[in-house]
Protein backbone atom coordinates (compact mmCIF):
# COMPACT_ATOMS: atom_id res chain seq x y z
CA UNK A 1 0.00 0.00 0.00
CA UNK A 2 1.49 3.35 -1.04
CA UNK A 3 -0.06 6.46 0.31
CA UNK A 4 1.52 10.10 -0.26
CA UNK A 5 0.40 12.28 3.27
CA UNK A 6 0.23 15.62 3.80
CA UNK A 7 0.48 16.93 7.02
CA UNK A 8 -0.93 20.69 7.70
CA UNK A 9 1.06 21.48 4.31
CA UNK A 10 1.69 25.41 3.47
CA UNK A 11 3.65 27.04 0.65
CA UNK A 12 4.08 30.78 0.55
CA UNK A 13 5.92 32.26 -1.98
CA UNK A 14 7.30 35.82 -0.33
CA UNK A 15 3.91 37.60 0.95
CA UNK A 16 1.97 35.10 -1.03
CA UNK A 17 0.20 31.95 0.07
CA UNK A 18 -0.07 29.61 -2.45
CA UNK A 19 -1.03 26.51 -0.63
CA UNK A 20 -2.84 27.11 2.71
CA UNK A 21 -2.44 24.69 5.57
CA UNK A 22 -3.59 21.21 3.30
CA UNK A 23 -3.54 18.00 5.02
CA UNK A 24 -4.44 14.70 2.70
CA UNK A 25 -3.80 11.22 1.59
CA UNK A 26 -3.77 10.09 -1.46
CA UNK A 27 -4.24 6.01 -1.53
CA UNK A 28 -3.93 3.61 -4.15
CA UNK A 29 -6.74 4.08 -6.80
CA UNK A 30 -7.03 7.10 -8.69
CA UNK A 31 -6.84 10.50 -7.40
CA UNK A 32 -8.48 13.42 -9.11
CA UNK A 33 -7.53 17.27 -7.82
CA UNK A 34 -9.86 19.31 -8.72
CA UNK A 35 -9.69 23.56 -8.50
CA UNK A 36 -9.60 26.39 -10.75
CA UNK A 37 -6.64 27.90 -12.45
CA UNK A 38 -4.31 29.30 -10.00
CA UNK A 39 -5.73 27.76 -6.97
CA UNK A 40 -2.60 25.68 -5.79
CA UNK A 41 -2.40 22.66 -8.18
CA UNK A 42 0.71 22.75 -9.38
CA UNK A 43 2.24 23.65 -6.22
CA UNK A 44 0.66 20.87 -4.73
CA UNK A 45 1.85 18.75 -7.47
CA UNK A 46 5.42 20.02 -6.80
CA UNK A 47 5.73 19.30 -3.12
CA UNK A 48 3.95 15.81 -3.69
CA UNK A 49 6.89 15.21 -6.46
CA UNK A 50 9.85 16.35 -4.55
CA UNK A 51 10.23 19.70 -6.26
CA UNK A 52 9.30 22.84 -3.73
CA UNK A 53 9.88 22.29 0.00
CA UNK A 54 7.14 22.75 2.19
CA UNK A 55 7.16 26.15 4.20
CA UNK A 56 5.50 24.72 7.11
CA UNK A 57 4.19 20.89 7.63
CA UNK A 58 5.73 17.50 6.05
CA UNK A 59 4.74 15.65 2.66
CA UNK A 60 5.87 12.28 2.70
CA UNK A 61 5.38 9.08 0.76
CA UNK A 62 5.12 5.92 2.76
CA UNK A 63 6.89 8.05 6.01
CA UNK A 64 9.95 9.01 3.56
CA UNK A 65 10.24 12.63 2.73
CA UNK A 66 9.93 13.67 -1.01
CA UNK A 67 12.15 16.86 -0.35
CA UNK A 68 15.99 16.12 -1.43
CA UNK A 69 15.29 12.63 -1.32
CA UNK A 70 16.00 11.48 -5.01
CA UNK A 71 15.70 8.05 -4.32
CA UNK A 72 12.11 8.52 -3.98
CA UNK A 73 12.15 8.79 -7.50
CA UNK A 74 12.52 4.74 -8.03
CA UNK A 75 8.79 5.31 -7.52
CA UNK A 76 7.14 8.04 -8.19
CA UNK A 77 6.10 9.14 -12.25
CA UNK A 78 5.76 12.75 -13.11
CA UNK A 79 4.46 14.27 -15.60
CA UNK A 80 5.06 18.03 -15.47
CA UNK A 81 2.17 20.98 -17.14
CA UNK A 82 5.03 22.71 -18.63
CA UNK A 83 5.42 21.00 -22.65
CA UNK A 84 9.15 21.76 -22.69
CA UNK A 85 10.78 18.63 -23.85
CA UNK A 86 14.57 17.43 -25.17
CA UNK A 87 12.71 18.48 -28.53
CA UNK A 88 16.00 17.60 -30.45
CA UNK A 89 15.50 13.67 -29.44
CA UNK A 90 13.20 11.41 -31.11
CA UNK A 91 10.39 10.06 -28.75
CA UNK A 92 12.08 7.07 -28.67
CA UNK A 93 15.13 8.26 -27.79
CA UNK A 94 13.58 10.42 -25.21
CA UNK A 95 11.53 7.95 -23.14
CA UNK A 96 15.22 5.39 -23.55
CA UNK A 97 17.26 8.28 -22.09
CA UNK A 98 14.40 8.14 -19.09
CA UNK A 99 14.91 4.27 -18.69
CA UNK A 100 18.44 4.83 -19.04
CA UNK A 101 18.21 7.36 -15.89
CA UNK A 102 16.27 4.93 -13.97
CA UNK A 103 19.33 2.50 -14.32
CA UNK A 104 16.72 -0.18 -15.71
CA UNK A 105 17.99 -3.45 -16.88
CA UNK A 106 17.04 -3.16 -20.69
CA UNK A 107 15.87 0.17 -21.07
CA UNK A 108 15.05 -0.54 -24.86
CA UNK A 109 12.65 -3.11 -23.70
CA UNK A 110 11.19 -1.08 -21.54
CA UNK A 111 10.83 2.16 -23.71
CA UNK A 112 9.28 0.22 -26.45
CA UNK A 113 6.31 -0.99 -23.81
CA UNK A 114 5.89 2.62 -22.27
CA UNK A 115 5.68 3.86 -25.87
CA UNK A 116 2.96 1.47 -27.15
CA UNK A 117 0.95 1.74 -23.93
CA UNK A 118 0.42 5.45 -25.15
CA UNK A 119 0.45 4.41 -28.93
CA UNK A 120 3.05 6.25 -29.73
CA UNK A 121 4.69 3.22 -31.86
CA UNK A 122 4.21 5.14 -35.11
CA UNK A 123 6.03 8.24 -34.08
CA UNK A 124 8.65 7.43 -32.11
CA UNK A 125 11.52 7.67 -34.46
CA UNK A 126 10.38 11.49 -35.35
CA UNK A 127 11.80 14.32 -33.51
CA UNK A 128 9.89 15.71 -30.67
CA UNK A 129 9.64 19.33 -32.17
CA UNK A 130 7.39 17.72 -34.98
CA UNK A 131 5.26 16.29 -32.10
CA UNK A 132 2.10 17.59 -31.96
CA UNK A 133 0.69 18.99 -28.45
CA UNK A 134 -1.23 15.61 -27.50
CA UNK A 135 1.51 13.79 -29.08
CA UNK A 136 4.08 15.62 -26.20
CA UNK A 137 1.50 14.64 -23.78
CA UNK A 138 1.82 11.14 -24.55
CA UNK A 139 5.16 10.60 -24.51
CA UNK A 140 5.85 12.98 -21.51
CA UNK A 141 3.11 10.11 -20.08
CA UNK A 142 5.44 6.88 -22.03
CA UNK A 143 8.66 8.52 -19.92
CA UNK A 144 6.61 9.20 -16.45
CA UNK A 145 5.55 5.09 -17.15
CA UNK A 146 8.96 3.57 -18.16
CA UNK A 147 10.12 2.31 -14.87
CA UNK A 148 6.33 1.28 -13.81
CA UNK A 149 5.91 3.34 -10.96
CA UNK A 150 3.83 2.46 -7.65
CA UNK A 151 3.17 6.56 -7.39
CA UNK A 152 2.20 8.41 -11.16
CA UNK A 153 1.19 12.48 -10.98
CA UNK A 154 -0.18 14.07 -13.74
CA UNK A 155 -0.25 18.14 -13.76
CA UNK A 156 -2.82 18.60 -16.29
CA UNK A 157 -2.97 15.77 -18.69
CA UNK A 158 -5.60 16.67 -20.60
CA UNK A 159 -4.78 19.47 -21.68
CA UNK A 160 -4.30 20.11 -25.57
CA UNK A 161 -6.00 16.43 -26.48
CA UNK A 162 -8.77 15.75 -28.53
CA UNK A 163 -11.50 13.52 -27.57
CA UNK A 164 -10.33 10.02 -28.59
CA UNK A 165 -6.65 10.74 -27.24
CA UNK A 166 -8.38 12.03 -23.68
CA UNK A 167 -10.37 8.77 -23.56
CA UNK A 168 -7.60 6.28 -24.61
CA UNK A 169 -5.78 8.43 -21.71
CA UNK A 170 -8.33 7.80 -19.00
CA UNK A 171 -8.68 3.89 -20.25
CA UNK A 172 -5.01 4.42 -19.53
CA UNK A 173 -5.35 5.99 -16.22
CA UNK A 174 -8.13 3.35 -14.90
CA UNK A 175 -6.14 0.79 -15.53
CA UNK A 176 -3.26 1.87 -13.54
CA UNK A 177 -5.60 2.52 -10.85
CA UNK A 178 -6.92 -0.94 -11.26
CA UNK A 179 -3.60 -2.52 -10.87
CA UNK A 180 -3.39 -0.63 -7.02
CA UNK A 181 -1.25 2.41 -8.57
CA UNK A 182 -1.88 5.84 -6.67
CA UNK A 183 -2.69 8.07 -9.75
CA UNK A 184 -3.08 11.51 -8.67
CA UNK A 185 -4.07 13.80 -11.64
CA UNK A 186 -4.87 17.76 -12.01
CA UNK A 187 -7.77 19.38 -13.50
CA UNK A 188 -9.94 22.02 -13.45
CA UNK A 189 -12.98 20.56 -15.24
CA UNK A 190 -15.55 18.55 -13.34
CA UNK A 191 -16.55 16.20 -15.47
CA UNK A 192 -13.16 15.77 -16.54
CA UNK A 193 -12.44 14.36 -13.13
CA UNK A 194 -15.57 12.94 -12.52
CA UNK A 195 -15.31 10.56 -15.22
CA UNK A 196 -11.62 9.10 -14.25
CA UNK A 197 -11.90 9.56 -10.94
CA UNK A 198 -13.33 7.87 -7.42
CA UNK A 199 -11.87 10.10 -4.91
CA UNK A 200 -11.49 14.21 -5.66
CA UNK A 201 -10.13 16.67 -4.17
CA UNK A 202 -11.10 20.22 -4.47
CA UNK A 203 -8.55 23.22 -3.63
CA UNK A 204 -9.69 26.85 -4.26
CA UNK A 205 -7.44 29.75 -3.51
CA UNK A 206 -4.51 27.43 -1.83
CA UNK A 207 -7.77 25.95 0.33
CA UNK A 208 -8.37 21.76 0.76
CA UNK A 209 -12.30 22.88 -0.49
CA UNK A 210 -13.59 19.47 -0.20
CA UNK A 211 -12.63 16.15 0.22
CA UNK A 212 -14.71 12.90 -0.84
CA UNK A 213 -15.81 10.67 -3.43
CA UNK A 214 -17.58 12.36 -6.94
CA UNK A 215 -21.00 12.15 -5.55
CA UNK A 216 -20.42 14.19 -2.51
CA UNK A 217 -18.72 16.23 -4.93
CA UNK A 218 -21.07 16.76 -7.61
CA UNK A 219 -23.74 17.61 -5.10
CA UNK A 220 -22.11 20.05 -3.33
CA UNK A 221 -21.57 21.86 -6.29
CA UNK A 222 -24.88 21.17 -8.07
CA UNK A 223 -26.89 21.82 -5.00
CA UNK A 224 -25.99 25.31 -4.66
CA UNK A 225 -28.59 28.21 -4.70
CA UNK A 226 -28.41 29.50 -8.83
CA UNK A 227 -28.83 32.92 -10.05
CA UNK A 228 -31.03 33.85 -13.06
CA UNK A 229 -31.46 36.56 -14.85
CA UNK A 230 -34.51 36.58 -16.75
CA UNK A 231 -36.36 39.07 -19.23
CA UNK A 232 -40.05 38.96 -19.45
CA UNK A 233 -42.78 40.49 -21.39
CA UNK A 234 -44.28 41.20 -17.72
CA UNK A 235 -41.84 41.12 -15.27
CA UNK A 236 -44.05 41.80 -12.26
CA UNK A 237 -46.67 38.83 -12.91
CA UNK A 238 -44.11 36.46 -13.91
CA UNK A 239 -41.94 37.66 -10.06
CA UNK A 240 -44.51 37.41 -8.10
CA UNK A 241 -45.72 33.95 -8.87
CA UNK A 242 -42.23 32.50 -8.47
CA UNK A 243 -41.98 33.69 -5.24
CA UNK A 244 -45.29 31.85 -4.39
CA UNK A 245 -43.25 28.26 -5.01
CA UNK A 246 -40.92 26.53 -2.42
CA UNK A 247 -37.67 26.24 -5.04
CA UNK A 248 -37.51 30.18 -5.29
CA UNK A 249 -35.59 31.87 -2.71
CA UNK A 250 -35.63 35.48 -3.48
CA UNK A 251 -37.00 37.42 -6.51
CA UNK A 252 -36.08 40.87 -6.90
CA UNK A 253 -36.80 43.46 -9.91
CA UNK A 254 -34.23 45.28 -11.46
CA UNK A 255 -34.45 48.66 -11.86
CA UNK A 256 -32.88 48.10 -15.89
CA UNK A 257 -35.82 45.62 -16.32
CA UNK A 258 -35.73 41.82 -15.95
CA UNK A 259 -35.75 39.83 -13.00
CA UNK A 260 -33.18 38.65 -10.56
CA UNK A 261 -34.08 35.13 -9.18
CA UNK A 262 -32.38 32.70 -6.58
CA UNK A 263 -33.16 29.53 -6.95
CA UNK A 264 -32.49 26.74 -4.25
CA UNK A 265 -33.62 23.51 -5.89
CA UNK A 266 -32.44 23.61 -9.34
CA UNK A 267 -34.05 20.89 -11.39
CA UNK A 268 -37.22 21.92 -9.69
CA UNK A 269 -37.04 25.46 -10.33
CA UNK A 270 -36.26 24.54 -14.26
CA UNK A 271 -39.88 22.46 -14.24
CA UNK A 272 -41.57 25.50 -12.70
CA UNK A 273 -40.39 28.28 -14.75
CA UNK A 274 -41.47 27.81 -17.81
CA UNK A 275 -45.53 26.37 -16.25
CA UNK A 276 -45.48 29.34 -14.27
CA UNK A 277 -45.43 31.11 -17.68
CA UNK A 278 -47.09 29.73 -19.60
CA UNK A 279 -50.11 29.39 -17.03
CA UNK A 280 -50.08 33.81 -16.98
CA UNK A 281 -49.03 33.92 -20.70
CA UNK A 282 -45.88 35.70 -19.78
CA UNK A 283 -43.53 35.38 -22.34
CA UNK A 284 -39.48 34.50 -21.44
CA UNK A 285 -37.70 36.57 -23.23
CA UNK A 286 -34.36 35.86 -21.84
CA UNK A 287 -33.18 33.10 -19.45
CA UNK A 288 -29.55 33.36 -18.41
CA UNK A 289 -27.72 31.78 -15.14
CA UNK A 290 -25.25 34.62 -13.81
CA UNK A 291 -22.84 32.57 -12.13
CA UNK A 292 -22.44 29.56 -13.99
CA UNK A 293 -18.89 29.88 -14.25
CA UNK A 294 -16.90 27.77 -12.62
CA UNK A 295 -15.68 29.81 -10.05
CA UNK A 296 -18.19 30.89 -8.58
CA UNK A 297 -18.75 27.09 -8.13
CA UNK A 298 -15.73 27.15 -6.38
CA UNK A 299 -16.19 30.18 -4.75
CA UNK A 300 -19.35 28.77 -3.22
CA UNK A 301 -17.96 25.53 -1.75
CA UNK A 302 -15.31 27.75 0.02
CA UNK A 303 -17.79 30.45 1.53
CA UNK A 304 -17.80 30.59 5.06
CA UNK B 1 22.99 5.29 -8.19
CA UNK B 2 26.01 5.26 -7.19
CA UNK B 3 27.99 6.04 -10.68
CA UNK B 4 30.22 9.61 -10.58
CA UNK B 5 29.06 10.14 -13.69
CA UNK B 6 25.57 9.06 -16.13
CA UNK B 7 26.92 8.65 -20.11
CA UNK B 8 23.29 9.46 -20.32
CA UNK B 9 23.21 12.56 -18.90
CA UNK B 10 26.63 13.47 -20.69
CA UNK B 11 24.70 12.27 -24.24
CA UNK B 12 22.08 14.87 -24.08
CA UNK B 13 24.49 17.00 -22.36
CA UNK B 14 26.30 16.59 -25.90
CA UNK B 15 23.20 17.18 -28.35
CA UNK B 16 21.96 19.96 -26.01
CA UNK B 17 25.40 22.07 -26.61
CA UNK B 18 25.55 21.11 -30.37
CA UNK B 19 21.45 20.94 -31.36
CA UNK B 20 21.76 24.49 -30.90
CA UNK B 21 22.23 26.95 -33.07
CA UNK B 22 24.76 28.87 -30.94
CA UNK B 23 27.01 25.89 -30.60
CA UNK B 24 28.30 27.31 -34.07
CA UNK B 25 29.87 30.23 -32.25
CA UNK B 26 32.01 27.42 -30.24
CA UNK B 27 33.66 26.37 -33.63
CA UNK B 28 34.15 30.08 -34.48
CA UNK B 29 36.25 31.39 -31.83
CA UNK B 30 39.09 29.29 -32.04
CA UNK B 31 38.80 29.43 -35.21
CA UNK B 32 39.83 33.67 -34.83
CA UNK B 33 42.61 32.72 -32.48
CA UNK B 34 44.24 30.31 -35.05
CA UNK B 35 43.57 32.95 -37.94
CA UNK B 36 44.87 36.03 -36.19
CA UNK B 37 47.87 33.73 -34.70
CA UNK B 38 48.74 33.34 -38.36
CA UNK B 39 48.04 36.63 -39.68
CA UNK B 40 50.48 38.14 -36.65
CA UNK B 41 52.93 35.72 -37.10
CA UNK B 42 53.10 36.48 -41.03
CA UNK B 43 52.94 39.91 -40.11
CA UNK B 44 55.75 40.37 -37.57
CA UNK B 45 57.58 36.63 -37.65
CA UNK B 46 58.92 34.94 -34.69
CA UNK B 47 58.23 37.68 -32.20
CA UNK B 48 57.73 36.61 -28.34
CA UNK B 49 56.36 39.36 -27.27
CA UNK B 50 53.49 39.93 -29.79
CA UNK B 51 53.04 36.26 -29.60
CA UNK B 52 52.59 36.95 -25.71
CA UNK B 53 50.15 38.97 -26.15
CA UNK B 54 48.35 37.30 -28.87
CA UNK B 55 48.19 34.12 -26.56
CA UNK B 56 47.36 36.30 -23.60
CA UNK B 57 44.69 38.72 -24.72
CA UNK B 58 42.71 37.08 -26.87
CA UNK B 59 43.30 33.38 -25.95
CA UNK B 60 43.57 33.55 -22.26
CA UNK B 61 41.52 36.64 -21.93
CA UNK B 62 39.06 36.19 -24.47
CA UNK B 63 38.74 32.54 -25.75
CA UNK B 64 38.93 30.34 -23.34
CA UNK B 65 36.30 31.54 -20.99
CA UNK B 66 33.78 32.78 -23.95
CA UNK B 67 33.71 28.94 -24.71
CA UNK B 68 33.62 28.26 -21.03
CA UNK B 69 30.36 30.20 -20.96
CA UNK B 70 28.64 29.28 -24.52
CA UNK B 71 29.20 25.74 -23.48
CA UNK B 72 28.35 25.41 -19.96
CA UNK B 73 25.12 27.86 -19.98
CA UNK B 74 24.26 25.94 -23.09
CA UNK B 75 24.32 22.60 -20.97
CA UNK B 76 22.65 23.95 -17.86
CA UNK B 77 19.97 27.33 -18.67
CA UNK B 78 17.85 25.66 -21.44
CA UNK B 79 17.09 22.79 -19.74
CA UNK B 80 16.38 25.04 -16.50
CA UNK B 81 14.52 28.19 -18.24
CA UNK B 82 12.01 25.67 -20.25
CA UNK B 83 11.76 23.31 -16.96
CA UNK B 84 12.43 19.99 -19.16
CA UNK B 85 15.43 19.71 -16.32
CA UNK B 86 12.70 18.20 -14.38
CA UNK B 87 13.05 14.92 -16.79
CA UNK B 88 16.65 14.25 -15.14
CA UNK B 89 16.36 15.69 -12.00
CA UNK B 90 13.08 13.39 -11.12
CA UNK B 91 15.05 9.68 -11.39
CA UNK B 92 17.00 8.20 -8.60
CA UNK B 93 20.24 9.78 -10.07
CA UNK B 94 22.95 11.55 -7.20
CA UNK B 95 22.75 15.34 -8.37
CA UNK B 96 26.51 15.47 -8.16
CA UNK B 97 26.56 13.12 -11.00
CA UNK B 98 24.10 15.14 -12.73
CA UNK B 99 26.26 17.71 -12.41
CA UNK B 100 29.47 16.24 -12.78
CA UNK B 101 28.25 14.60 -16.14
CA UNK B 102 27.24 17.75 -17.77
CA UNK B 103 30.50 19.60 -16.72
CA UNK B 104 32.69 16.83 -18.31
CA UNK B 105 30.67 17.82 -21.81
CA UNK B 106 31.71 21.47 -20.64
CA UNK B 107 35.06 20.51 -19.92
CA UNK B 108 35.72 18.51 -23.19
CA UNK B 109 34.09 21.70 -25.19
CA UNK B 110 36.77 24.06 -23.27
CA UNK B 111 40.06 21.63 -24.37
CA UNK B 112 38.62 21.08 -27.52
CA UNK B 113 37.86 24.60 -28.73
CA UNK B 114 39.85 26.58 -26.19
CA UNK B 115 43.10 24.34 -25.11
CA UNK B 116 43.73 22.78 -28.35
CA UNK B 117 43.24 25.77 -30.31
CA UNK B 118 45.67 27.73 -28.14
CA UNK B 119 48.20 25.14 -28.31
CA UNK B 120 47.89 25.03 -32.29
CA UNK B 121 48.42 28.79 -31.94
CA UNK B 122 51.14 28.96 -29.64
CA UNK B 123 53.21 26.77 -32.01
CA UNK B 124 52.11 28.92 -35.25
CA UNK B 125 53.24 31.85 -33.26
CA UNK B 126 56.61 30.60 -32.40
CA UNK B 127 57.31 27.04 -33.63
CA UNK B 128 60.94 27.19 -32.61
CA UNK B 129 60.07 26.88 -29.01
CA UNK B 130 57.14 24.30 -28.35
CA UNK B 131 56.66 25.19 -24.66
CA UNK B 132 55.60 28.49 -25.45
CA UNK B 133 52.37 27.15 -26.91
CA UNK B 134 52.13 24.36 -24.08
CA UNK B 135 52.17 26.55 -21.31
CA UNK B 136 49.59 28.84 -22.59
CA UNK B 137 47.62 25.94 -23.01
CA UNK B 138 48.01 24.64 -19.63
CA UNK B 139 47.12 27.97 -18.34
CA UNK B 140 43.83 27.86 -20.36
CA UNK B 141 43.15 23.87 -19.19
CA UNK B 142 43.04 25.68 -15.68
CA UNK B 143 41.64 28.53 -16.49
CA UNK B 144 38.99 26.18 -19.02
CA UNK B 145 38.04 24.38 -15.71
CA UNK B 146 37.41 27.04 -13.23
CA UNK B 147 35.25 29.23 -15.29
CA UNK B 148 33.23 26.01 -16.36
CA UNK B 149 32.22 25.08 -12.84
CA UNK B 150 31.81 28.75 -11.90
CA UNK B 151 29.24 29.68 -15.25
CA UNK B 152 27.29 25.94 -14.06
CA UNK B 153 27.00 27.36 -10.45
CA UNK B 154 25.82 30.92 -11.92
CA UNK B 155 23.37 28.88 -14.66
CA UNK B 156 21.54 27.11 -11.49
CA UNK B 157 21.55 30.54 -9.33
CA UNK B 158 20.08 32.86 -11.99
CA UNK B 159 18.27 32.81 -15.35
CA UNK B 160 20.26 35.47 -16.32
CA UNK B 161 23.57 33.83 -16.11
CA UNK B 162 24.93 34.60 -19.80
CA UNK B 163 24.39 38.52 -18.57
CA UNK B 164 26.19 38.15 -15.75
CA UNK B 165 28.78 35.87 -17.04
CA UNK B 166 29.51 38.32 -19.58
CA UNK B 167 29.61 40.98 -17.00
CA UNK B 168 31.17 39.12 -14.53
CA UNK B 169 33.89 38.32 -17.24
CA UNK B 170 34.63 42.37 -18.47
CA UNK B 171 33.65 43.99 -15.19
CA UNK B 172 36.07 42.07 -12.67
CA UNK B 173 37.95 39.96 -14.90
CA UNK B 174 38.91 42.54 -17.59
CA UNK B 175 38.63 45.77 -16.10
CA UNK B 176 39.34 45.80 -12.51
CA UNK B 177 41.64 42.99 -13.09
CA UNK B 178 43.55 45.45 -14.79
CA UNK B 179 43.21 48.05 -12.61
CA UNK B 180 43.38 47.01 -9.14
CA UNK B 181 45.94 45.00 -8.57
CA UNK B 182 44.46 42.68 -5.62
CA UNK B 183 42.13 41.05 -7.99
CA UNK B 184 44.92 38.74 -9.35
CA UNK B 185 44.53 36.84 -5.89
CA UNK B 186 40.66 36.45 -6.80
CA UNK B 187 40.97 36.06 -10.75
CA UNK B 188 40.43 32.87 -12.73
CA UNK B 189 41.83 34.87 -15.69
CA UNK B 190 45.01 36.06 -13.49
CA UNK B 191 45.58 32.23 -12.54
CA UNK B 192 45.60 30.72 -15.77
CA UNK B 193 48.25 33.18 -16.75
CA UNK B 194 50.05 31.90 -13.82
CA UNK B 195 50.12 29.00 -14.42
CA UNK B 196 50.83 29.46 -17.64
CA UNK B 197 54.05 31.41 -16.91
CA UNK B 198 56.66 28.32 -15.72
CA UNK B 199 55.82 26.74 -18.82
CA UNK B 200 56.07 28.98 -21.52
CA UNK B 201 58.98 30.96 -19.91
CA UNK B 202 56.98 34.35 -19.84
CA UNK B 203 56.11 36.40 -17.69
CA UNK B 204 52.56 37.97 -17.57
CA UNK B 205 51.50 38.31 -13.96
CA UNK B 206 53.13 40.44 -11.01
CA UNK B 207 53.50 38.94 -7.72
CA UNK B 208 51.63 35.64 -8.00
CA UNK B 209 52.77 32.18 -7.92
CA UNK B 210 51.78 29.31 -9.81
CA UNK B 211 51.64 27.14 -6.89
CA UNK B 212 49.26 29.60 -5.72
CA UNK B 213 47.05 29.25 -8.62
CA UNK B 214 46.89 25.78 -9.42
CA UNK B 215 45.42 25.50 -5.33
CA UNK B 216 43.04 27.96 -6.08
CA UNK B 217 41.70 26.79 -9.41
CA UNK B 218 40.80 23.39 -7.63
CA UNK B 219 39.28 25.13 -4.55
CA UNK B 220 37.15 26.87 -7.28
CA UNK B 221 36.47 23.88 -9.12
CA UNK B 222 35.32 21.41 -5.94
CA UNK B 223 33.62 23.83 -4.28
CA UNK B 224 32.06 25.16 -7.19
CA UNK B 225 31.08 21.81 -8.66
CA UNK B 226 29.73 20.90 -4.32
CA UNK B 227 27.80 24.08 -4.58
CA UNK B 228 26.16 23.29 -8.13
CA UNK B 229 24.56 19.89 -6.80
CA UNK B 230 23.41 21.17 -3.95
CA UNK B 231 21.74 23.88 -5.39
CA UNK B 232 19.93 21.79 -7.78
CA UNK B 233 19.21 19.27 -5.43
CA UNK B 234 16.89 21.90 -3.83
CA UNK B 235 15.67 22.96 -7.69
CA UNK B 236 12.04 24.39 -7.15
CA UNK B 237 9.83 23.20 -10.41
CA UNK B 238 7.26 25.38 -9.97
CA UNK B 239 4.50 26.17 -12.45
CA UNK B 240 2.81 29.23 -13.78
CA UNK B 241 1.08 29.98 -10.67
Amino acid sequence: MTSLVLEHVSRWFRNVVAVNDMSMTIGPGITGLLGPNGAGKSTLIALMSGFLAPSAGSVTLDGEPLWRNESVYRRIGLVPEREALFDYLTGRQFVVANAELHGLVDPGAAAAAAVALVEMTDAQDRAISTYSKGMRQRIKMASALVHEPEVLLLDEPFNGMDPRQRLHLMDLLRAMGAEGRTVLFSSHILEEVEQVARQIEVVVAGRHAASGDFGAIRRLMTDRPNRFVIRTSDDRVLASVLLADPSVRGVRLRSEGGIEVEASDFGRFSEVLPRAAREHRVRLLEVSPTDESLESVFAYLVAP
Amino acid sequence: MSAVLSPTVSRLGVRSVFGRRRGVLLYVLPVVLVGLAALVRGLVGDDLLAAQHTLQGLGLVVVVPLVALLATTGLFSPEIDDGSIAYLLAKPVRRHTIVLSKLVVAWGCAVAFGVVPVLVAGLVLRPSDPAFGLGFALGALAGGLAYCVLFALLSVLSRHAVIIGLVYLLIWESLLGGLLDGVRWLSVGRWSQAIAEPVADVSLVDKLGAGYSVVATLVVVVIGTWLTSRRLRAFNLTGDE
